[in-house]
C-alpha cells in the first residue's frame, strides 16, 4: 500500500497540464474558446503594462545619479541594448526596441510558471506568432537592404543565378526558420510545465518545499536560456538577411 | 481485424512515445561535446569567457531542437491521441 501513500489515488485525474476552455462564443459560425492561456497571457501583459508605466514615470523624473528602481531599470536597458549591439553591431540600432520588448515578454511568460500560472509560451498559439514576426522581419529587411537581384541570387545561392535549381531547397529552409524557432520555445517551456505537473500531480502528498529546486531549473534557468536563445537567433537571422556588401 | 480495439491502439501509441524520446540521446551527446569544448576553450583563453559561454549556449540550444521534436511526437502520441479506430 506504499503506492497509495506516496502516489495520488488516480494519476489520470490529478496530472493536469492541459489548456482548459473557460467559455465559448460564436464567431462567423465557428465555435471559439477563451482558454486559460488567454487569461494567463492577459495577466502577463497587464503586469508588464504596469511595469512599463511605472518605469516610464521613473524615467520622466530621472535623476543624474540614479538610485533604487531607476538603477534597476538602467541595468535592464543597458543589458538589452548591449546584447543587440554585440550581435548586430551598427545594423541593430533600429531593432533595440523590438528585441528588448520580446525579451522581456518571453522572459516574463516563461517565469510566470513560478507564480502558479500556466506559462503562456507553453501554448503553440503564442509562440507561432512570435516566430512569424521574426520571419516577416527577416524577409522585409532582406528586401529593404538588398536589391531584388541580390535576393534572387541568394535564393539560388550554391548555383549561379540563371539556374534556379537549388531554389526549392532554399525556400524550404526559409520556411523552416519560424517553425523551428517557435517549436523550440514551445517544447522547452511545455516540457518544464509537464515535468512540474507530473511532480505535483503524482507526488501530491510529498511534494512540499523541495519542488522549489525544480522550479528554479525548469522555470528560471530554462526559461531565461530559451528567451536568450530566441532573441539571439532572431537577431542573427535578421542581420544575416540584411547582409553586408559582400554577402548579399 | 476484429481483435484490434482502441486499447490496443493506445498501448501501441505508448510504446511509440517511448521510442520517440530515444531521440534525446543525440542532443545529450552533442550538448556534452559542446560543453566540453567550451570548457577547454575557457581554459585556454579565460578572458573570452563571456563570448564562449554565449556561443556555447546558442549552439546547444540549436542542437537541442531535434530532441525536442522527439519529445513533441511523444506528447502528441500520448495526449492528443491522433490514432482513432475508424470502423
Amino acid at each position: 500500500m506504499l503506492q497509495n501513500i506516496l502516489l495520488a489515488a488516480d494519476p489520470a485525474e490529478s496530472v493536469d497540464f492541459m489548456i482548459h476552455g473557460i467559455f465559448s462564443y460564436q464567431l462567423f459560425g465557428q465555435e471559439v474558446w477563451i482558454t486559460t492561456s488567454h487569461v494567463c497571457l492577459l495577466i502577463v501583459v497587464l503586469v508588464l503594462c504596469a511595469f512599463f508605466i511605472i518605469g516610464g514615470n521613473v524615467f520622466r523624473h530621472a535623476k543624474t545619479t540614479p538610485s533604487g528602481f531607476q538603477n534597476f531599470l538602467e541595468l535592464i536597458v543597458e543589458f538589452l541594448d548591449g546584447m543587440v549591439d554585440k550581435t548586430m553591431g551598427k545594423k541593430g540600432n533600429g531593432f533595440k526596441d523590438y528585441i528588448g520588448t520580446i525579451f522581456i515578454f518571453i522572459l516574463f511568460s516563461n517565469i510566470s510558471g513560478l507564480f502558479g500560472l500556466r506559462p503562456p509560451t507553453a501554448d503553440y498559439g503564442v509562440t507561432l506568432p512570435l516566430g512569424l514576426i521574426t520571419f516577416t522581419l527577416i524577409h522585409v529587411n532582406a528586401f529593404r537592404y538588398n536589391s531584388i537581384k541580390a535576393v534572387w541570387a541568394d535564393k539560388c545561392s550554391p548555383l549561379p543565378p540563371w539556374l534556379p535549381l537549388w531554389m526549392p531547397i532554399n525556400l524550404i529552409s526559409d520556411i523552416a526558420v519560424p517553425i523551428s524557432l517557435s517549436l523550440r520555445l514551445f517544447a522547452n517551456v511545455l516540457s518544464g510545465t509537464v515535468m512540474m505537473a507530473l511532480v505535483y500531480g503524482l507526488l501530491q502528498k510529498v511534494a512540499y518545499g523541495w519542488p522549489a529546486v525544480l522550479h528554479v531549473y525548469f522555470d528560471l534557468f530554462s526559461g531565461a536560456i530559451q528567451t536568450y536563445v530566441f532573441c539571439m537567433l532572431t537577431m542573427t537571422y535578421i542581420s544575416n538577411a540584411m547582409g553586408g556588401e559582400e554577402n548579399a | 481485424m476484429g481483435e484490434f480495439n482502441q486499447a490496443f491502439i493506445y498501448g501501441c501509441s505508448a510504446i511509440g512515445a517511448g521510442l520517440a524520446v530515444i531521440a534525446g540521446i543525440g542532443p545529450g551527446v552533442g550538448q556534452g561535446i559542446a560543453a566540453g569544448y567550451g570548457a577547454s576553450a575557457v581554459g585556454r583563453n579565460p578572458g573570452a569567457k563571456g563570448d564562449i559561454t554565449s556561443t556555447m549556449l546558442l549552439g546547444q540550444a540549436v542542437a537541442e531542437t531535434t530532441g525536442l521534436y522527439g519529445l513533441l511526437v511523444a506528447m502528441l502520441l500520448l495526449f492528443v491521441k491522433p490514432f482513432k479506430l475508424t470502423m
